[in-house]
This record gives C-alpha cells, sequence and structure tokens, in this order.
C-alpha cells in the first residue's frame, strides 16, 4: 500500500467551533430568540392504537393567551406520492400522517393537535382542554404478535409486497424479501455442524441529549423561514415543502446547531406544525419537545425478531447461512430492515445464503435510522452463533473469523461484490492486540469478541470556498456538523491548498446559501462533503494557477503547486502572497464542488470485551473494552476514535441496560433519563481505540466513513463475554439483570 | 394569568433582578428571561445534568430549582466559567482532548467539573467518574472527558 505524506490530513487541530461549544455560546435550536416569539405545545394521544371519532378545540382555543389551534385537517390535502425522507422514500400521507394523525392514532404519543399560545405553559394547559373522543383498538406491539393470523391491523390499505410484487393481502407486514445465492440445501448437507438460534431485540432510542425543536415563521411574503435542530436541512425543506403543498423555493431551513442525532434528527415532526401555526398567527412559533416526547413520539430503531442458522464444516470453513429478519417498523413501513439483511453475514465469504427480511408495522412510534440501522441486530444474532460454531469446533474465534473473512471480490448475498475492504486486517488486529491475550484476573470474567459492517453511503454534497486577500479561505457548506465535520472538512481542503486547517473557516449554512447537500448520516460527511471541499479546493488551485501564470507573463499549464507554494520556472509564490494579489489579477477567486461520490468504502469494526458477571444478582460489569475500526483513512484521527469510543458506549448500553419497557396497552413504562437507562461515566471503563487504516480507492485522501460501524459489535461481543463468564448464551437484548439470573436458573434446572 | 415575583440575585458575579412566575424553573428564568442560552434542557426532570449551574457553590440542575429559589444566591453558569477573554483550563483541556462532539452536553460537564476541581484538585479517575454520572453525554463514551479533567487538574496543579 502507497502511503502519502499529507501535513494536515492525519493531524488533530482544534475544532473550529471549539470556543463557542465550551462557552456555552454556540446557538442550538432551542436557543433561537425572535421578536413576538409565540410557543408551541403538541396534544399526543393517550393510547397506541385508536380511532379519532372527533376534535373539539373550541374550549382550548378560548382559553387566555392561546393563539391558535390546528389539526390534521388544517394540512392541505393533496395527492399521494412518493417524498424523499433522506434515507428512502415514503408515501407523503405517512409522512404527514406522523407529523399529526388522521382518522387514526397508531402509537401513544402519536401527534393529534398543536396549540401555540404566549407562554409553553399556557399552551400546555390549553391542551388539556381539547376534547379528543377516541374508540380505543386492540393494538400489536411486536414483530411476532403483529404476524399472528387475526392481529390488530394498523392500516386497512396496507398490502404486503412480497418478492417485490404486490400482493392483494392486507396486513401488518409491510414488505418481504428474500436474498438468495448458491444452494443453501447442499450448503448445510456440506456442513459437519449446524447451529440455528432465535433471537429478540427491544426497541431503542438513540438518546441525543438535544430534544427536537423547531421555530417557524411563515412570513408575509408567502416564505415559510424555519430554523431548527436537524441532521439535514434539505430534508426539512424538501418535506416541509411536500406537506405544506408549496414548492421548496417557498421554504428556507436553516440549520442550529444540533445536540446530537446519531439517525434519529432526519426524520421531520415538528417544523410543518410550526408552520401551520405560524400561518394562523402571523408571528415566528417555536415548539420543543419534552424528553418523554422524544421517547413516545420520535423514531426509535425498530426491535427484531431474528432466526440465524449457520453451517461450516470441522476445518473452520462455513458452508451455509441463513438468516430470518422481522424488525418492527413501528406505525409505519420502513424498518431498517434491508439494511439489516446487507449486514447480517456481511463480514463473511459463504457460498449458499438465503436472507429472508420482513418490514412489520406495529403500535410503536415509527422507527427512524440509528447509527447503522439494522445491523446492530443482526450483527448479535450473526455473531451470537459465529461464536458457539467456534467454541464447539474448538477453534480460537478469531481464527474461525479469519478463515471465512469476506474480502476484495467476496460477493454478498444482497448483490454487490466488495471492492478493497479492511476486514481481515480489523481481526488481525484484535489478535494483535494485548487486550486479546491479557489474563482476565479473577472468577466470573469472561471474554468476547464480535464484528461488525456498515456499508457507508454517499449522495450530493456542495461546497464553495473564497479565497481572503491575508491567505485565508471561507468555506461555505451545508451538512450539520454533529460529531467535528467542520474540521474534518476543511482539512481536506486545507491539504489541498497547503494551507493549516486554521487558515480555513468553515461554515454550515441555510438551505438558501449553499448548493443542495444530503443529510449529515450514513457515515458520509467526511467521505462526501469533505470530497465537494477538495473539488472547491482543486478549483480555487487551477484559478490562482492561473493567477500566477498572468503576473509571471508565463502559461497556466506551466504552473505547479505544491504544499502551499506556486512555482514556475525559477519563480514562486506562497498561497498567501498570491491571495494578496488577486484583485490585480483580474478580482476575486472563489472555487466550487459539487460531487455525488460513487466510490463509498464500507468499514468493519471489531470488539475484544471483558465483562464480570455477578452470579447472585446478574450485574454485568465492563472490565475492560477495545474497539477496532478501519477508517481507510483517519482524516481527524481524535474524532474517528471519538466516533469509535462513542458508538462502543451506546452498543454497550443497547448490550446491558437499554429499552422501550412497554406495557401490554402500548404505553411506554420508562420514558424519561432515570428509567431509560443510558450508560454514565460510572458504568464504563475507558475505551480503547485501534485505527485501521486500509485506504478507500473511492476517495481523494483513502477516508471511508467511520460514524456507524463502531456500534454493531457491542452487544454480540458482550453477550459472548457473558457466556464465557457465566456459562449462559444469551438470546435477547437487553442482557440486564432479570435477563442474565433467568438465563442462569434455567441452566441450573 | 399568574402574578410574577420579583427575585434579586448574583449571576457569574453581576447583581441580577429578574420578574418571573413562581411556576417557572431557574433554567427557564436564564435561558428565556435572562438570555443565558448556554445552560441547556435535556429532560426537565434532573435526569441528564444539561442545566447544571452552581448555586452557592452547589452543583444543582438548575430544571429542578425554581426561579424564586435564586433570591439572594449567588449563580454561575457556563457563561461566568472563562476568566475574561481567556478559557478556563476545563475549556482548553476539553478541546485539545476532543472531548466534545455535539457540544449541547458540554457546558454541564465542565460546570461539574469545575465544582469537582474547586473541592478536590487532585480527583482519582473514579471521583471524577463519579462526579460526572451526574451528567448524560451520548457522543463521546465519556473516555476523552474524563482525560480532558484529568488533564485541567495537572495544569492547575503544576
Amino acid at each position: 500500500m502507497k502511503t502519502q505524506e499529507y501535513t494536515v490530513i492525519g493531524t488533530r487541530p482544534i475544532r473550529h467551533d471549539g470556543a463557542d461549544k465550551v462557552t456555552g455560546r454556540a446557538l442550538y435550536g432551542a436557543d433561537f430568540q425572535m421578536a413576538g416569539l409565540l410557543h408551541g405545545f403538541i396534544l399526543r394521544s393517550p393510547h397506541a392504537h385508536a380511532r379519532i371519532r372527533r376534535i373539539d378545540t373550541s374550549k382550548a382555543a378560548a382559553f387566555p393567551g392561546v393563539k391558535a389551534v390546528v389539526t390534521a385537517d388544517d394540512f392541505p390535502q393533496v395527492p399521494e406520492r412518493l417524498v424523499d425522507l433522506g434515507e428512502g422514500d415514503t408515501p407523503l400521507s405517512y409522512a404527514r400522517g406522523n407529523v399529526l394523525a388522521q382518522g387514526k392514532v397508531l402509537y401513544r404519543g402519536h401527534a393529534v393537535a398543536a396549540i401555540a399560545a404566549t407562554s409553553v405553559h399556557v399552551a400546555e394547559e390549553a391542551a388539556g382542554l381539547i376534547e379528543v373522543d377516541y374508540e380505543v383498538l386492540p393494538c400489536a406491539l411486536t414483530a411476532p404478535d403483529a404476524m399472528r393470523e387475526g392481529a390488530p391491523i394498523l392500516h386497512e390499505d396496507l398490502k404486503t409486497k412480497e418478492f417485490g410484487e404486490q400482493t392483494s393481502r392486507v396486513s401488518n407486514v409491510a414488505e418481504h424479501f428474500r436474498h438468495v445465492m448458491g444452494d443453501i440445501e447442499a450448503g448445510f448437507a456440506e456442513a459437519d455442524i449446524t447451529v440455528e438460534r432465535e433471537f429478540n431485540t427491544a426497541t431503542v432510542h438513540q438518546g441525543y441529549i438535544e430534544p427536537h425543536n423547531a421555530t417557524a415563521l411563515w412570513n408575509n411574503d408567502g416564505r415559510i423561514l424555519v430554523w431548527c435542530s436537524t441532521q439535514g436541512a434539505f430534508v426539512v425543506r424538501d418535506v416541509t415543502a411536500c406537506i405544506l403543498d408549496v414548492p421548496v423555493s417557498r421554504v428556507k431551513v436553516t440549520p442550529m446547531e444540533i445536540g446530537g442525532g446519531f439517525g434519529g434528527k432526519i426524520p421531520v415532526y415538528l417544523e410543518p406544525v410550526a408552520a401551520l401555526l405560524s400561518k394562523k398567527t402571523g408571528k415566528p412559533v417555536r415548539i420543543v419537545m419534552s424528553r418523554k416526547d422524544v421517547f413516545e413520539a420520535t423514531g426509535p430503531t425498530p426491535g427484531s425478531n431474528i432466526k440465524v442458522k449457520i453451517g461450516a464444516r470441522k476445518d473452520g470453513r462455513i458452508t451455509a447461512a441463513q438468516a430470518y429478519l422481522a424488525y418492527e417498523a413501528g406505525a409505519y413501513p420502513g424498518a431498517m430492515v434491508a439494511s439489516g439483511a446487507m449486514c447480517v453475514f456481511a463480514a463473511y465469504d459463504i457460498a449458499n445464503v438465503v436472507i429472508d427480511g420482513f418490514d412489520v408495522v406495529v403500535n410503536k412510534p415509527s422507527t427512524a435510522a440509528y447509527r447503522a440501522p439494522g445491523a446492530t441486530n443482526a450483527a448479535f444474532a450473526t455473531e451470537t452463533v459465529v461464536d458457539e460454531i467456534a467454541e464447539k469446533l474448538g477453534m480460537d474465534p478469531l481464527d474461525f473469523r479469519l478463515k471465512n473473512a469476506a474480502k476484495e471480490g467476496t460477493r454478498r448475498a444482497d448483490g454487490p461484490k466488495y471492492r478493497r475492504i479492511g476486514c481481515v486486517e480489523v481481526i488481525e488486529a484484535m489478535k494483535k492486540h494485548p487486550h486479546y491475550t491479557a489474563p482476565l484476573g479473577g472468577p466470573n470474567r469472561g471474554r468476547g469478541v464480535a464484528v461488525g459492517f456498515w456499508f457507508n453511503v454517499g449522495l450530493p454534497s456542495s461546497c464553495t470556498i473564497s479565497v481572503s486577500a491575508d491567505g485565508t479561505v471561507n468555506l461555505v457548506e451545508g451538512s450539520t456538523d454533529i460529531g467535528g465535520t467542520r474540521t474534518s472538512i476543511a482539512m481536506q481542503a486545507a491539504e489541498v491548498l497547503g494551507i493549516p486547517a486554521e487558515s480555513v473557516r468553515p461554515t454550515v449554512v441555510d438551505t438558501d446559501s449553499v448548493g443542495f447537500t444530503a443529510v449529515t448520516g450514513g457515515s458520509r460527511t467526511t467521505f462526501a462533503t469533505g470530497w465537494a471541499a477538495y473539488e472547491a479546493a482543486q478549483d480555487i488551485v487551477r484559478q490562482m494557477k492561473e493567477r500566477a501564470a498572468k503576473l509571471w507573463e508565463t502559461d497556466a499549464a506551466s504552473v505547479t503547486m505544491e504544499r502551499g507554494v506556486f512555482r514556475a520556472a525559477d519563480k514562486s509564490m506562497t498561497f498567501q502572497e498570491l491571495a494578496a494579489k488577486l484583485d490585480q489579477t483580474g478580482g476575486p477567486v472563489v472555487g466550487r464542488g459539487a460531487v455525488n461520490p460513487r466510490g463509498v468504502g464500507g468499514s468493519f469494526s471489531g470488539n475484544i470485551a471483558d465483562v464480570e458477571v455477578d452470579p447472585d444478582t446478574g450485574k454485568v460489569t465492563i472490565l475492560r473494552f477495545t474497539a477496532v475500526q478501519d477508517a481507510g483513512k483517519a482524516i481527524h484521527p481524535s474524532y474517528v476514535e471519538g466516533q469509535m469510543q462513542g458508538g462502543s458506549a451506546q452498543g454497550i448500553g443497547w448490550a446491558l441496560n437499554e429499552e422501550y419497557w412497554m406495557n401490554g396497552s402500548g404505553t411506554m413504562m420508562n420514558s424519561s433519563l432515570l428509567d431509560y437507562r443510558m450508560p454514565t461515566a460510572l458504568d464504563l471503563p475507558m475505551i480503547d481505540t485501534v485505527i485501521v487504516e486500509v485506504p478507500n480507492p473511492g476517495h481523494p485522501f483513502g477516508a471511508r466513513g467511520v460514524g456507524e460501524a463502531n456500534i454493531i459489535p457491542p452487544p454480540a461481543a458482550i453477550a459472548n463475554a457473558i457466556y464465557h463468564a457465566a456459562g449462559v448464551r444469551m438470546d435477547r437484548l437487553p442482557m440486564n439483570p432479570p435477563a442474565i439470573m433467568e438465563a442462569i436458573w434455567k441452566q441450573r434446572d | 394569568m399568574h402574578n410574577k415575583v420579583r427575585v434579586q440575585t448574583t449571576i457569574n458575579g453581576e447583581p441580577q433582578e429578574f420578574l418571573c412566575e413562581p411556576r417557572q424553573s431557574l433554567l427557564e428564568c436564564l435561558r428565556d428571561i435572562l438570555g443565558l442560552t448556554g445552560t441547556k434542557e435535556g429532560c426537565n426532570d434532573g435526569n441528564c445534568g444539561a442545566c447544571t449551574v452552581l448555586m452557592d457553590d452547589r452543583v444543582v440542575t438548575s430544571c429542578l430549582v425554581l426561579g424564586v429559589e435564586a433570591e439572594g444566591c449567588q449563580i454561575t453558569t457556563i457563561e461566568g466559567i472563562a476568566r475574561g477573554s481567556d478559557l478556563h483550563p476545563l475549556q482548553r483541556a476539553f478541546l485539545e482532548n476532543a472531548a466534545l462532539q455535539c457540544g449541547v452536553c458540554t457546558p454541564g460537564f465542565i460546570v461539574t467539573a469545575k465544582a469537582l476541581l474547586d473541592r478536590e484538585p487532585n480527583p482519582s479517575e473514579e471521583q471524577i467518574r463519579l462526579w460526572l454520572a451526574n451528567n448524560l453525554c451520548r457522543c463521546t463514551g465519556y473516555d476523552k472527558i474524563i482525560r480532558a479533567v484529568e488533564q485541567a487538574a495537572q495544569e492547575a496543579r503544576a
């Protein structure tokens, strides 16, 4: 592998928005202020499934301080069409129906009506005066429940799509698809050992600390101005325009600083409602969700029912693998089961595969992406079965994985053939790590390993760069910065221009001020928007060579630029010197970059986890945790480590504690941050990181996205560690003390 | 309508006087009345720590304190941590250690960590973790936050 010397890429500059974020000056969505601001509140359904017979808002509307009340009837009724939600298309009626319920409520917390008032307390009080007459219906809360014959039907018009064909069968199964490769029966016949297990995983939430918020002003010129916390300002613009039935050019979205997203801040919930309230009142309206609203009414990640069967020969070669993935979409179709199916066996080179996926609607909030959506559930199942087979064959679990690892040219059952990937390198780095052979140091302790794969996405990004006379540049881009991407993008421009990262000032702007840029998601921002910045910087270099040529009275083709120095024959000039001479050589220099990159490189990650299981209480303590991931090329290594550590922590929470604990009528019983127990500083050890760099041939600097793959292996690695500590194979998430004790008691009987 | 109450208090060393409804939390007063939006709301029930402030040197979640309770108190918010135009060593350490990603929990962490270092200039990792268990971060896995606090403590002792 060619190693290239970089001056900026691979260094660790301080983030450009750093000072604002440590002094409290950075403005997040809920910090936005405007003269005449009204406060919105959303009335939500107390039932998981009910028909709305009647809504009477008259008493609420008459309450002092209330300025407007809206329901779904206030939305323009436009013909059905598909809208792009940022990570896939959905029928407009679903997008609109999730924003304000029409006819039926499909989950507890489903928005029913909204109020704008002079204060949020007045709005909340008045919401209590809205009378809603519900006909409560039985509910279906899990995939197996909802797939049963005679289960309550959520959408009377939803007919199952099977193997790509529309059937006439009305059911909660929106889609059943199948990937087939090779001959599954022959594959299992060839196996010396076959292990088949069933797994259930609970619904979990992304758990970002900042609740959703939106402020909208329906301006007097007819334009709709929105300030909000979102992973994709252009998605908010497009979905809001669709729901309100106005051209996209009428909506301007300004993304404020965002307090975490992890996929959960891609969907649109509040913006069209705030806009409607603003239209009715002529004033800006701000709506901020409560934490309970965030849990009950935004998109968590699907719970799932999974069966995985894997067969292998005595020599350790996997001969066949079969998966059944039934994912809970929540109220509307779109469980992340397609991506689960892409990832379920993605780490392995297997000739004979069948994967069945089921997208199942249930009476829970409509699910959204959550960091490698669908893949963590699937890997929990696969990596647990793989561990069991390795154990039964008497093989080291990493050697077993290495023997079957996917590599360049391996075909996945869903179609794609891998380009250069780092699966083998990640597993080798795990094997080499001192953690893997360190003594466990006590009883009731065990070590587990697991790997995970996420394919990453490309999608469009835009960027412009203008050169200042002092030799610095202003970089304008449209990707919400959730974890330091202003800097990782600026660094790529700085590398091209041969100037320090600090000489690039990146700004994330509104939808009027930059070309279309897709969501911050799919681990794409450093990869794709970074590439747009790379292109914009190349454009600048090209133009500045022309300026140098003009000054030196030569032709631009004879001018070179390396590390910020322009040269032709015996003449040379630094970027900074030339930047001071732009006015006399033709005026300002502005570069542009607009990309829709195809060269996406998937990322593999792996974990080594040591746990101690208390045999009396079932409590699991994480003693040591190592995360390994292929970054392609780490643009800013600290931020790569940060992604790995953050994804690990979320995966550990998912493994051990987190779940939507639902009662039989569909109420989440733990909808606070006290009871929905996310890991605290006291629950985790330091998280050791190893960045593997197998350059992505599809990116100018070799970068792969690193945001997501890190959440995939933790639950399986911990499950395998629990097995080696306590002798029980866990088949459900979370693996909390009751689940562990139940497994231990069952084993004793 | 509710009668408003006059509250006299000291915020970040400056005397402050404001009117609030008796039901308004200190968090609301800081953010909506005084414009100090550096203190964040993450849960409004005392569990996330994003709204942490110091009240007469006690660490409190300002969503669980009423505005009227601030009467006569000394309140320190994130806006009062920097020393003029110089960052506080904790703020610098957070930046140098990449101890924030989205940054929305950062004000609360810095305020809690300051209270810890004011009391215990040489905290162990376990002590830092115990104190910071007051605050939730969903982005970092805490590793770099712990290291930032360790570095700030070390620098303060040097």
